[in-house]
């Protein structure tokens, strides 16, 4: 009975590479999937980046602090597209009615994940990069300027969305497309929390605790203390990226587990509702 | 001396069981290499749930289903790229053109020489003007067709299929049954039918497993079945199956 846990978690190139091919096929085909993947973002970036050029205008701290907000939304946008990236790949099969014909492959569960972490880059890259040069034309604001902290943002940032994209990718597949409202969803409940446009101090003690055991709170904290006061926090980053490793890895068993479960109560015949 | 061929498929008294629902209720077959075989029952009868159990979609309660030596789910990585699947209920990408899904599948079962078997599948199974086409935009018929493309394109040793000529037209049920007898005789493939269509059953298959409420009520080749139940059709025998006067029939043609 061992020859599911060693085989399943071997990775074959080509399998992860078929896979990413269907979603680029499949982006390719739709111009409206690919305009969805810049239009929220970009929204986004002019609410706040007016906002914050109206509060520069009346506040010297905001002054001071150029670009704190639409670094913060291009951040929240690297977690929040990148786990939408890899639920929305998910989700096509689920759409497509497709899972079952995955599933008799020789795709393993981990090359599936892979894939999806692949697409939830690429998508993101579509998504992300054309509003980050529209920060800098339209209000002056480079979030490339900030050097290697940007990869280590982007590094935990992007880590915390595979782990969120995971487990809802696996409640999914147990709990069928009742569930896909969490895809979109889920993220919001992180937003309060991980303090993405306000210092933790901000929230009350208890809530703090909470806070802390998310690693994009330390990722906005790193942000704050970058742009307020140019030092960068490693010692942050180390933390983040040490909660990362342990979610990713939890949610990768999380995945798996759900995976059985879906086996045992025969939910991957029918991947409807 | 002669080394006897093991059963392509071995399914030793297999249960699943639902909340409180026994699906399939400790069926024992085997099957072959080179066989075909139907898998015949009414709706609810286990024949979709005994076929996903051999393909490792659903994991048994109780009891074993091996294919080709390898024990489903928990082995199923030995054997995934030998086998295939094909049903209706199970759909291709619709966006995707029809070259472009057989590329995908051929990638993940690495077929070689991948350009030449898509044009070789799509000359065998007549799809070559619709390579290019959005597999979302063909016909019903033109759809099954390319869902058996795809369940051929790694030219598997075991098939299992789930009612594939269900919504065809009589022509090209009749088209697909004489591309999948091909394919059977080239290959020397196992393959496992289930369906409701009677004439079909009787025109592939050199066997017919009979199930119902879970069990198997009977299994042997469709004119053993027409004897002993005293009928002229599998319909007839499928009816006296069903409708619970199986045992009275056979009585009777004694």
């Amino acid at each position: 009975m061992s020859t599911v846990s060693t085989s399943a978690m071997t990775l074959a190139p080509h399998r992860i590479g078929a896979m990413v091919l269907r979603y680029v096929y499949l982006l390719r085909s739709s111009w409206s999937r690919v305009l969805e993947l810049i239009y929220w973002p970009a929204v986004q970036l002019f609410v706040w980046g007016f906002l914050q050029l109206y509060i520069a205008q009346n506040a010297s701290f905001f002054a001071r602090a150029g670009g704190m907000f639409i670094a913060a939304v291009l951040m929240w946008d690297i977690l929040f597209r990148g786990q939408l990236g890899f639920s929305v790949s998910f989700l096509e099969e689920m759409w497509a009615r497709n899972l079952g014909n995955l599933m008799i492959s020789p795709l393993r569960p981990i090359e599936f994940v892979s894939a999806l972490m692949v697409m939830s880059l690429i998508r993101l890259a579509v998504g992300v990069l054309p509003v980050t040069l529209i920060a800098i034309i339209f209000f002056g604001f480079n979030l490339y300027s900030l050097g290697f902290a940007l990869a280590a943002f982007f590094l935990n940032l992007i880590l915390t969305s595979w782990s969120v994209g995971i487990v809802i990718s696996g409640v999914v597949l147990r709990n069928g497309m009742g569930a896909e409202s969490l895809a979109w969803t889920a993220m919001f409940v992180l937003m309060p929390l991980t303090c993405v446009y306000y210092p933790v101090s901000v929230l009350p003690g208890w809530l703090q605790t909470i806070a802390w055991a998310l690693p994009p709170t330390y990722v906005f904290e790193g942000m704050r203390a970058l742009i307020l006061d140019h030092q960068f926090r490693a010692d942050l980053m180390i933390m983040a990226f040490a909660l990362n490793v342990a979610y990713f890895a939890a949610a990768v068993l999380v995945f798996l587990q759900l995976l059985n479960s879906a086996r045992r109560i025969g939910s991957l015949l029918q991947s409807g509702e | 001396m002669l080394v006897p061929t093991p059963p392509a498929i071995v399914v030793d008294n297999l249960v699943k069981v639902y909340k409180t629902t026994r699906a399939v209720d400790g069926i024992s077959f085997s099957l072959p290499v080179g066989s075909i075989t139907g898998l015949l029952g009414g709706n609810g009868a286990g024949k979709t749930t005994t076929i996903a159990m051999i393909l490792g979609l659903v994991m048994p309660t109780s009891g074993t289903a091996k294919v080709l030596g390898a024990e489903m789910p928990w082995q199923r990585y030995q054997v995934l790229h030998r086998m295939n699947f094909e049903s209706p209920y199970v759909d291709m990408p619709h966006r995707l053109t029809v070259r472009q899904n057989l590329k995908v599948f051929g990638k993940l079962y690495a077929v070689e020489d991948l350009p030449g078997r898509i044009r070789l599948i799509a000359e065998q199974l007549d799809l070559t003007d619709f390579l290019d086409r959005p597999t979302g935009k063909l016909s019903a018929g033109q759809k099954t067709r390319v869902a058996l493309a795809k369940a051929l394109i790694n030219q598997p040793d075991v098939l299992l299929l789930d009612e594939p000529t269900a919504s065809l037209d009589p022509d090209t049920a009749d088209w697909v049954r004489t591309r999948l007898e091909q394919y059977r005789l080239e290959r020397g493939a196992t393959v496992l039918l289930a369906s409701h269509n009677m004439a079909e059953v009787e025109r592939l298959c050199e066997r017919v497993i009979m199930m119902k409420q879970g069990r198997i009520e009977d299994d042997d080749t469709p004119q053993r079945l027409l004897d002993r139940y005293g009928r002229a059709t599998l319909e007839e025998v499928f009816l006296d199956i069903a409708r619970g006067r199986g045992e009275a029939a056979r009585e009777a043609a004694q």
